[in-house]
């Protein structure tokens, strides 16, 4: 066997890199860790690994890291259940040391397991639950919504919905402080006539009640906030019904996503709903997410996706800008609030109770150029917007 | 407050009851015949309607997937009661929901590791997936319409069973005097075996009759479950003809209280107040219906003994 030989120069150069090696591997492979609580079980399972999938894609295609120090990401399942999620994120903070949670996908949830998040002093990066709560009165500097507050997207659709010219609307939306925020943002915009107002169990997936109701009274629209196999199941029964013929279907940018459009298919053709994001949106942020979601997971990215995608992002320059001293609470809040990254939506910027002001656009879902059905973006609804909870937050200290 | 709206709530509600009947009518004859708390039973529900899911995906057909789901379960529950129910029946009741329970939670996570812990997609049938006309501008969904068609048909074919054959008679028998019918010469263990596959064949009919409308999920089995206790509790343990009874009454409140309390509480105390309370009191109803019904009736409607 051929040893190769050192000259002794060498060999102290060697030495010292290795030293060198070594004293930078002690501070860069100390890892972020990352609690990824979310939805992966039950109807709203499909959110959930959305949410994941689009944050884990973000991670790998930086190279496994986090802002230049290597990420870990511990997965974990809430259930859609606010015990189950609180016990969970108990378990995240205490024992696995967690410097970031991010991933929770209904506001009952999020509501359950912020208090225990913030009294830890543990940023929570939302990638979809955006209560109105956290948004007003209760704000902390430890809560960032890398998504929405959850208002917005309803106040795109009840300014639509006018402007289109409807006057006699039906709505429809679990009885959840999601659901509750979500009609309270419709109504802030829309002008007409309501002709009924129902909250369904957020378990519920038989609307044979409220279809029978809906074809008594008559709307000439319909808006549901239906989030994940709640909306699957009542816009095909709606369909089965036979009321689409008389009734025209308003959602969210959820109800009208990807994932329900893969479930239900032809009947979504038509339907309009709006978003903070849409995946033909053109910029190079956005295209490159979506051409690697499309090459990672064999199907085109959902909202959630791209919300999970850009908290990842958002994380990644919290700390890279606050040096990776993530116990430096004030650096990391000070650099998360600057977000400095390319977001897929484009412009987005916080308001000073770290929600996003941003656009919303309106989508219509269409077959697009491959014969596919999916979204469109037709255009803006609301420009630089901001919720309106904000004059409400007196921001406390950290 | 249409005619034509309380029509569609009937039947709604009678589409509910009737599936609901496909549940507790096995329930409560292993309760009845054999004195058996039986937790797992939701879980034939789930399993026959992942077998049905698969199957129809794997031969394309809706009909021959429901066939083939509703066999496998059948197969599933027979060698389920002969490998392991067998072995509870001379226990007490804690140790029966403790062993079957342990059954529930071994069902949920093999369905998870096998299948994922994502819903399937079950669709029905094109045909029947828009709406029928049932009179001059009231239409109806089609499959709905088909559950009803079917549970109807099943609870006539389970009455002649009962009532017209020797194995029905031998059922009765043993639901009111189960030790009378073993002097009586029953073999009582075979006589429940089948009586078990059945119940699980009914179970998988209902899970892929149910499969469209709701979601294939794991877990599916633990709701549904539990309003087929109330059913055979408000109908009498051990009686057909009481689970009959019972889940047509609770799928009736279940569905007439989720549309009509809304509207009366809107009347009563204004809209806001209404919003908030009425979804809350729909989803407790069936459980005042029961109370009621064991405040008049402590055994039930139709008590199977004596």
């Amino acid at each position: 066997m051929h040893l190769p030989r050192f000259a002794p120069s060498r060999l102290v150069l060697t030495a010292a890199l290795a030293a060198a090696a070594a004293g930078a591997w002690a501070q860069s492979t100390d890892p972020v860790r990352v609690g990824l609580l979310s939805t992966l079980s039950g109807p709203g399972a499909g959110l959930g690994v959305d949410i994941r999938d689009g944050f884990q894609l973000a991670v790998k295609l930086n190279g496994g890291k986090l802002g230049g120090r290597p990420a870990e990401v511990i997965v974990a399942d809430d259930q859609a259940n606010p015990e189950v999620g609180r016990q969970t994120a108990d378990r995240l903070i205490k024992r696995d040391k967690v410097d970031f949670m991010t991933g929770i996908v209904f506001s009952n949830v999020m509501l359950a397991v912020g208090t225990p998040t913030f009294q830890s002093k543990t940023f929570y990066i939302s990638a979809n639950a955006g209560p109105s709560q956290y948004a007003g009165e209760q704000c902390s500097p430890y809560f960032f919504s890398a998504s929405y507050q959850n208002d917005n997207m309803h106040e795109a659709v009840g300014k639509t919905v006018t402007d289109k010219g409807f006057k006699r609307v039906a709505l429809i939306a679990p009885n959840y402080p999601a659901g509750k925020d979500a009609l309270t943002g419709f109504k802030r915009f829309y002008k007409g006539e309501i002709a009924s107002e129902t909250y369904t169990a957020l378990n519920q997936l038989d609307y044979g009640a409220e279809l029978s109701k809906l074809r008594a009274t008559k709307p000439d629209a319909v808006y549901i906030f239906l989030p994940g196999g709640l909306g699957i199941n009542f816009i095909k029964q709606f369909v089965g019904a036979g009321l689409s013929k008389d009734i025209t279907l308003f959602g969210p940018g959820f109800s009208g996503d990807e994932d329900v459009i893969k479930a239900v298919g032809e009947p979504m053709l038509g339907m309009f709903n709006t978003s903070q994001w849409g995946h033909d949106m053109d910029n190079a942020a956005n295209k490159k997410f979506v051409a690697e979601f499309e090459k990672e997971y064999g199907r085109l990215p959902t909202l959630y996706a791209a919300q999970g995608y850009d908290a990842a992002r958002l994380m990644d320059a919290g700390v890279r800008d606050s040096k990776g001293k993530l116990d430096d609470k004030a650096a990391v809040k000070k650099a998360l609030e600057a977000a400095k990254f390319d977001s897929v939506r484009g412009a987005f910027k916080f308001n000073t109770n770290h929600f996003p002001i941003q656009d919303y656009y309106l989508r219509v879902i269409t077959r697009d150029t491959k014969g596919r059905i999916t979204n469109r973006t037709l255009g803006t609804v609301f420009k630089s917007h901001a919720d309106a909870y904000a004059t409400n937050c007196k921001m406390p200290g950290l | 407050m249409s005619g034509i709206l309380l029509l569609e709530q009937a039947l709604n509600g009678l589409q509910l009851g009737l599936m609901l009947f496909l549940l507790a009518a096995g329930l409560t004859l292993v309760f009845g015949i054999m004195d058996m708390v039986n937790l797992a039973h939701g879980s034939l529900y789930m399993v026959g309607a992942y077998l049905i899911a698969t199957a129809t995906q794997a031969s394309g057909s809706y009909w021959w997937g429901l066939a083939a789901g509703v066999a496998g379960t059948a197969l599933f529950g027979v060698l389920l009661e002969v490998s392991v129910l067998r072995r509870l029946y001379r226990r007490d009741h804690v140790t029966q929901v403790l062993g079957t329970f342990a059954i529930l939670l071994m069902c949920n996570e093999t369905v998870r590791m096998i299948w994922g812990s994502q819903p399937l997609s079950l669709n029905p049938p094109a045909a029947l997936s828009g709406p029928v006309e049932l009179l001059p501008d009231f239409f109806y969904p089609a499959f709905r319409l088909l559950i009803i068609v079917v549970g109807l048909a099943t609870a006539l074919l389970l009455y002649l069973l009962v009532t017209r054959t020797r194995l029905g008679m031998q059922v009765r028998a043993g639901a009111s005097n189960r030790d009378m019918a073993l002097a009586m010469g029953t073999n009582v263990q075979r006589l429940f075996t089948a009586v078990f596959g059945l119940g699980a064949a009914l179970c998988a009919l209902a899970g892929g009759m149910l499969g469209p409308l709701l979601a294939v999920q794991v877990g599916m089995g633990e709701s549904i479950l539990i309003l087929a206790f109330v059913v055979i509790v408000i109908g009498g343990i051990g009686s057909i003809r009481g689970a009959l009874v019972g889940a047509l009454l609770v799928g009736m409140v279940d569905s007439g209280g989720r549309t009509l309390l809304p509207m009366v509480f809107e009347s009563l105390f204004g809209a806001a107040l209404a919003a908030d309370a009425a979804p809350a009191v729909a989803s407790i109803l069936i459980y005042v219906l029961m109370a009621a019904v064991l405040f008049f009736k402590p055994r039930g409607l139709f008590p199977a003994h004596g």
